[in-house]
């Protein structure tokens, strides 16, 4: 029903704008100079008058029917209801909806069948209303629109103003959709911590959220919980596998952008930059199992040659294959911003006598620093918030080590394992991946705002 | 005006007081970029201790002229330039010889004031830093206060030495980039349209700057500016369409031009 009337306002829609630019047309004698507005700006506000109420009704009538129905229903059985638990209410309610509406009934009895007859005729008269409101409103709309239709009516603005609201709300949905899921983490992050001590998982050095969860049957006691969920090992090994990656990344980026921007031909960069783009665009799993599967054997096959024990997944593997995935984030951020030097400082560099090298390293890496900095950031983040190639290659072994060749564990995986599985949603094991999460976006928010900051100090030089 | 041409008439006066000596020579300087030609076998001498101008309406060739004095078109990869260009008589496009170092005999200050996004003085420091000029310290703050001295700037900015050149006045960044320029002791500075981006002011103050340089050091500057050629220059190049037209003393080609097309450019009829 709703779908037939929103195709009815659709082309409702189309109609009235014809009907308002034809008739604004009509009104002006075809001498445009006379409105106020241009006729597709009438047409677009008869349209709008006459369609947005009605979809807005349509709108709420959508979200909340089923909420309405429900609690007509429920006051109606009220005495029939009074003596069952909310979720038994919930189990016949849902029934009865099954009957009225089609689907799956557990089981039937007679209370279900007596809703379900008062879901089907409460449903039928509303439906009626919203058909009634909706053609309602249109009619309203189409009258009152028409009426005011006059050469001086201000119908662009109206539409503009329309148009600007609509792209706040665009705008609110990406705004508040972010404000809920840090709240949705902080409250999750506030119910761990009733239940973990805020400074044992901050600072204590031993994680095992496995032997918490099966301890809990044995009646642990808060202050066991305190001793496994300590984060420090995780956070090692993040700042581990990431230090490995960027030791990787920022030589090989850095040198790959000076050779692009500088001594490649532009040819060979048209082809070169976006295949090293394409590098970014190759999925994490992939790299994952390159990573698990060929480079973590290699360096266990060579560390065992010179007499290394070596595990057969390691930080090092881990750090080096996302090392390897994060050097198009360098080299082609780097690349950019080493590029958008002014070809005028190169020029005056060599001007007086200055070879390419010397220019580039004197004069057109240190203008470029700030956006490399940033760039390298940017990248570091990205590597912080990785995940498949850890799991793959580096373990789930929470070592607390700085040693390369130990499996090691990251934060981001660790979060993976917590919420795998069935679990008890607010079981301390559950709850520490919202704290974990909390604690890695605001390591990333932080370095993203650094990255920002650097680029806007970076800015002011040379606009 | 009357002023102008009183100081114009004095520094073309002073020409004849020295024996000329022919610093730089071009013969029969072709210059393609691509399949397109841009300059058209000209033969031009540079001479010493002189403002040598080139005039010209825009796109005749005279920026691509002066560019290859100091080979600044080889950066443009699809460049070639034939002919020969000599400076003190050693051919400058020789296979032996380093561009750099050419580049550090002959200098150059650009359209756009374009002072490296370093202190005042690491920007006059550069260019005696990657030569080794100084052997220590004092000497390079020596060839530094010299240097922007000689470009009239020290007063200016003597206070404030570690502060950045980009925070000069349009004017002052000109004037330091002379003195980066100068701070390398070429013999030879090409300025390319050096005060198309400075006001009235600044402009005297370059001008004035130019004159005084002349004593010392061999000058080629590119204008746009009929009465900027006047007042600083010695001898004056006339380029169209790629082909140098005239070349004379500054004074006879804006009083006594022997080419039409030099007369109706100098008079403002085109161009």
């Amino acid at each position: 029903m709703i779908f037939y009337l929103v195709l009815a306002l659709a082309i409702l829609f189309f109609v009235a704008y014809y009907f308002g630019s034809t008739r604004a047309n009509a009104m002006a004698g075809g001498d445009h100079s006379k409105l106020h507005s241009r006729p597709s700006y009438h047409g677009g506000y008869l349209a709008l008058v006459v369609t947005v109420p009605a979809l807005a009704v349509l709108i709420f009538w959508g979200l909340f029917s089923g909420t309405i129905l429900d609690r007509m229903v429920t006051s109606e059985f009220a005495t029939q209801l009074a003596d069952k638990s909310i979720p038994e209410i919930e189990a016949i309610l849902r029934d009865a909806r099954a009957i009225a509406f089609g689907g799956i009934v557990g089981f039937r009895d007679e209370l279900k069948e007596a809703a379900a007859i008062r879901y089907e005729e409460l449903s039928a008269t509303a439906t009626w209303i919203v058909v009634a409101l909706v053609a309602a409103l249109c009619a309203l709309g189409l009258y009152f629109g028409v009426r005011s239709m006059s050469l001086r009516m201000r119908a662009r603005h109206f539409v503009e103003r329309f148009a600007i609201s609509l792209l706040i709300a665009c705008s609110a949905v990406a705004i508040l959709t972010t404000i809920g899921i840090v709240f949705s983490l902080i409250f999750e992050t506030a119910r761990f911590f009733q239940k973990v001590p805020f400074f044992d998982f901050l600072f204590g050095l031993h994680w095992s959220p496995q032997s918490a969860f099966e301890a809990a049957g044995d009646q642990a006691s808060d202050k066991d919980l305190g001793l496994v969920f300590g984060a420090v090992p995780l956070f090692a090994g993040t700042l581990l596998i990431t230090a490995i990656a960027i030791f990787v990344a920022a030589p090989i980026g850095l040198m790959a952008a000076i050779y692009l921007s500088d001594y490649a031909g532009p040819k060979f960069r048209s082809i070169a930059k976006p295949v090293l783009e394409t590098l970014a665009g190759i999925p994490t799993v992939v790299y994952g199992f390159f990573a698990a599967l060929t480079v973590a054997p290699a360096i266990r096959g060579w560390g065992e040659g010179i007499g290394l024990s070596v595990s057969s997944e390691s930080a090092l593997a881990a750090g080096l294959v996302m090392g390897i995935m994060i050097i198009p984030f360098v080299s082609s951020l780097s690349d950019d911003v080493i590029n958008s030097v002014p070809q005028s400082l190169r020029e005056g560099s060599a001007g007086l006598g200055a070879t390419k090298s010397e220019t580039i390293r004197k004069v057109v890496l240190p203008a470029a620093l700030p956006g490399i900095v940033s760039a390298l950031l940017l990248a570091i983040s990205r590597a912080v918030g990785e995940t498949m190639i850890v799991v793959m290659a580096a373990g789930l072994a929470a070592n607390l080590t700085i040693n390369p060749l130990e499996a090691v564990t990251t934060v981001t995986v660790q979060i993976v394992t917590l919420l795998v599985g069935d679990q008890e949603f607010d079981s301390a094991k559950t709850l520490a991946a919202f704290a974990l999460g909390l604690v890695l976006f605001c390591i990333t928010l932080a370095l993203n705002v650094i990255a920002l900051k650097v680029v806007q100090k970076y800015r002011e030089q040379y606009d | 005006m009357n002023m102008m041409t009183e100081a114009e008439t004095k520094m073309a006066g002073e020409t004849d007081s020295k024996p000329l000596n022919k610093k730089m020579q071009g013969e029969k300087v072709n210059v393609h970029y691509g399949d397109k030609q841009a300059l058209f076998d000209v033969d031009l001498d540079i001479y010493e201790n002189q403002v040598t101008a080139l005039i010209g309406p825009s796109g005749c060739g005279k920026s691509t002229f002066i560019r290859c004095l100091n080979r600044m078109n080889d950066t443009i990869d699809i460049c070639r330039v034939s002919g020969e260009i000599t400076l003190d008589n050693r051919d400058i496009y020789d296979p032996d010889i380093d561009v750099v170092d050419l580049r550090a005999r002959v200098g150059m200050v650009f359209q756009k004031p374009n002072p490296f996004p370093k202190s005042i003085f690491e920007n006059v420091a550069y260019g005696p830093r990657i030569h080794g000029l100084s052997r220590n310290k004092t000497e390079l703050e020596e060839i530094v206060v010299t240097s922007l001295q000689k470009a009239g700037l020290y007063e200016e900015v003597k206070d404030r030495l570690h502060e950045a050149g980009t925070g000069l006045s349009g004017g002052q960044q000109q004037r330091l980039c002379i003195a980066r320029a100068i701070a390398v002791s070429p013999e030879v500075i090409l300025m390319d349209e050096p005060c198309s981006a400075l006001d009235p002011i600044a402009t005297a103050r370059v001008e004035e700057l130019i004159d005084e340089l002349r004593e010392n050091y061999t000058i080629v500057i590119v204008t746009h500016s009929m009465q900027q050629a006047a007042r600083v220059s010695q001898r004056t190049a006339m380029f169209h369409l790629g082909y140098l037209v005239e070349v004379d003393e500054t004074d006879t080609i804006f009083t006594n031009p022997n080419n039409p097309k030099t007369q109706d450019y100098i008079t403002g009829r085109y161009g």
